[in-house]
């Protein structure tokens, strides 16, 4: 059961215009002005409010967030896949698909107004998603060669028994386990296992885009770190998009290309990794990335955010973030800002401090590192100084 | 914070709590039916904490380190095999007296959890002033006290509210004012902070460190995240697989850690400011505690594992003047060879643990 599209409900509000992509490159899935409520009417809580989101063809793109920030509706609303009492009341998610066999496009489907059938074609075997509880995502009581013949079977129904098989134990071998564990059950396996079986599986049927929400949460350090880097090695290999999910921002400075902030349903503020860890422009930003301890140098007290995530049932007026924000000006009180391009090109903030005749403070205006950057070597402005 | 003192006062006081070779197995049932049987856990072997006053001591450790355990250990929660609790260096009885209780008291990690949702925060603060009879006259009066001391202002206002009311930072520093109301020396805070949203966490953390300065509290933090020991304690510790592995000041520790899977777990840890991708210092994951590997149990996933890894559990090591390691590298090779106490035929790699030395590619 797919999501339900609730589009006339919502008051009709102005177009949403094709807008460039950020970073130029084309891109393989679009989100534009998606809105989500949780249940109907005056009591409807929005979950997700005017999203709009790029996921370049082959990047990594990072949706960072506190827990009810929205960044999972998002996701699963993207693809229609969010449980009632969950429904999207405006937007267009378009995925611009590729075949696999020449690389040409195929028409672009919008995923919001596609039915049952073309959602099951696009589903798993184009966008896959990797859960945080791999335990849960999988079935207790098959195999995990028989979860993955039945996939097989499902999608690729050329494929004899024994090839489902060999190609079932070429994408363990992918991510790291050997193909005897065909014949475990989940609950034989470690988390990190259940995971790398999760995260092949989604890879089975050579996906364009994986969403990855929260896939290494519950896993300890090294673990975790094991399994983001054979994702990302194989990322390049298999070019495959992915929109990381996670409320670990240090992580994704690590292993994103570029990252979107989230805050209470918005969008704030789009930028490379880079750019957004070393010169952050919304001070939503500039204080979670206060709130990670320094593994190095000089110990001294951070304060983190004051205040705490708002209720979402009952937002402040104008700018979510105001109360928490030692820069809010009376305009942040009132007007909610969009998010928008600075002058720098490359990156996007909804925040009145950047707008019109405002004076950003000094911490907000860090000069930006450089516009592309490779994604494995940061480069160090050393004007910049340290963000953290 | 206001004092980053390390090793606060280096042995010279007796430290306010203390665990002595702690070592607690749990049984566990395996299968079920005709193969069903009992196999022996083996959480924490040997484990020896000081918790002294005005300081912070971390124990840091992946999932299934054991740190938990020791927490609850300290706790008398849980009775060791083995081992004894001190208390200012007396041992501790082994019932959980109210006595006991009154100076030694516990944070839990999930404020939702340890708090009763149909009952207000006045309620959860006034049992323990009522039971331990430490609130001086006025029990209302020493609530909002303690409300002020965790930073709930105002008061009054959260006094009347009920667990649900609250975010989770706030339910957080319900449960530690709940904590404080019986007047504890000691406070065992296992993983405080891992429940909480990122924004909130350093807020918890630095009352952590505000209770440590002003009133001289001794804390155990307990913790997976070794960015967060490294902020707030003033000693960590490191367990794997049950056991201590390092011990040192916080800087010194994450500065220039001695053991190799301290090595590993600063290597693995999110760090934005590196300039490069690490290199992980070893793969593989912890031991099963059912079948714990001869030797030093880090050897199957050890980069540097020599032969006598495999069959000798290794020394404590002084590496520095408050640094210690528990591993083979830091003993001069000429006495890595068997001294006195020798092999004994009983420590020869059985063949579960070279299995463990294979790891998944």
């Amino acid at each position: 059961m797919s999501t339900p599209v609730v589009s006339d409900l919502s008051s009709p509000g102005p177009p949403v215009a094709p807008r460039d992509v950020a970073e130029g490159a084309d891109p393989v899935l679009e989100i534009r002005g998606l809105c989500v409520e949780y249940g109907f009417g005056d009591d409807a809580v929005h979950a997700v409010s005017d999203c709009d989101l790029s996921l370049g063809r082959g990047r990594v793109l990072g949706l960072a967030g506190e827990s009810g920030s929205g960044k999972s509706t998002l996701a699963m609303a993207a693809i229609r896949l969010l449980r009632s009492p969950g429904v999207i009341t405006a937007g267009e998610v378009l995925f611009h698909s590729r075949s696999a066999a020449d690389g040409e496009p195929a028409p672009t489907l919008d995923l919001l107004a596609a039915g049952e059938e073309e959602l099951r074609a696009v589903r798993w075997s184009e966008i896959a998603i990797v859960l945080q509880s791999a335990l849960n995502a999988l079935n207790p009581v098959s195999t995990i060669g028989a979860q993955f013949d039945e996939l097989l079977a499902t999608h690729r129904p050329g494929l004899g028994r024994a090839s489902r098989r060999d190609r079932a134990g070429d994408l363990l071998e992918l991510v790291g386990m050997t193909a005897d564990r065909l014949r475990s059950y989940p609950h034989e396996m470690s988390g990190g296992m259940r995971q790398r079986a999760m995260i092949a599986m989604a890879l089975a049927l050579d996906p364009q885009v994986m969403i990855l929400d929260e896939p290494t949460t519950a896993l300890d350090v090294v673990t975790q770190r094991e399994i983001l880097e054979e994702l990302m090695g194989l990322r390049d290999r298999l070019g495959f998009a992915a929109l990381f999910i996670t409320h670990d921002l240090s992580l994704l400075v690590e292993f994103a290309d570029d990252i979107a902030v989230m805050y209470a349903g918005r969008l704030m503020e789009r930028a490379p990794a880079a750019s957004l860890f070393r010169a952050p422009r919304l001070p939503y930003t500039y204080g979670l990335l206060h709130c990670f301890p320094p593994m190095h140098g000089e110990r001294y007290r951070m304060e983190g955010i004051p205040g705490s995530p708002p209720d979402m049932r009952d937002l402040p007026p104008g700018c979510a973030f105001h109360p928490r924000c030692q820069w809010a000006m009376p305009r942040c009180r009132q007007d909610v800002p969009k998010l928008e391009p600075l002058a720098e090109s490359r990156r996007e903030v909804a925040c009145w401090l950047h707008r019109d005749d405002a004076t950003a403070p000094a911490e907000l205006t860090l000069p930006d590192p450089a516009v592309a950057q490779p994604r494995t070597a940061p480069v160090i402005d050393a004007s910049a100084g340290r963000a953290v | 914070m206001t004092t980053l003192a390390v090793a606060p006062n280096a042995g010279t006081e007796t430290p306010v709590l203390e665990g002595r070779g702690l070592t607690k197995s749990f049984w566990v049932k395996r299968n079920s039916g005709l193969l069903a049987r009992r196999s022996r856990l083996h959480a924490v072997d040997d484990v020896s904490v000081q918790l002294d006053a005005g300081a912070v001591t971390a124990v840091v450790g992946e999932s299934g380190s054991g740190k938990t355990t020791v927490a609850r250990l300290l706790a008398r929660i849980v009775k060791p095999d083995t081992g004894e609790v001190l208390l200012d260096g007396h041992p501790v009885a082994a019932a959980r007296s109210r006595k006991f209780a009154a100076q030694v008291q516990m944070v839990f990690q999930d404020p939702f959890a340890s708090l009763n949702p149909v009952h207000r925060v006045r309620h959860h603060l006034t049992r323990p002033l009522q039971i331990h009879h430490t609130a001086d006259g006025d029990v209302d009066e020493a609530v909002l006290q303690l409300l002020h001391r965790v930073a709930l202002d105002p008061p009054a206002k959260f006094a009347d509210k009920f667990p649900h009311e609250l975010s989770g930072g706030q339910r957080q520093r319900v449960a530690i004012a709940r904590a404080l109301a019986v007047r504890p020396r000691v406070l065992l805070a296992d993983e405080p902070v891992s429940m909480l949203d990122v924004s909130i966490r350093l807020g918890v953390l630095n009352l952590l460190a505000d209770l440590r300065d002003r009133e001289r509290l001794a804390i155990l933090y307990v913790t997976h995240d070794i960015a967060s020991a490294r902020y707030l304690a003033d000693t960590i510790v490191v367990m794997y697989a049950g056991q201590l592995v390092e011990a040192a000041p916080s800087v010194t520790l994450t500065d220039s850690p001695a053991h190799p899977y301290t090595q590993l777990l600063l290597s693995a840890a999110p760090d934005p400011e590196r300039l490069e991708r690490p290199v992980l210092a070893a793969r593989g994951a912890p031991p099963s505690l059912l079948a714990p590997p001869p030797g030093c149990r880090f050897h199957p996933r050890c980069p540097h594992v020599m032969e006598i890894c495999k069959r000798m559990a290794p020394p404590t090591v002084t590496v520095s003047p408050d640094h210690a390691a528990a591993c083979w590298l830091h003993v001069d090779p000429a006495d890595r060879v068997v001294d006195g106490a020798g092999v004994t035929p009983g420590t020869s790699p059985n063949p579960e643990g070279e299995a463990e030395v294979q790891r998944p590619p």
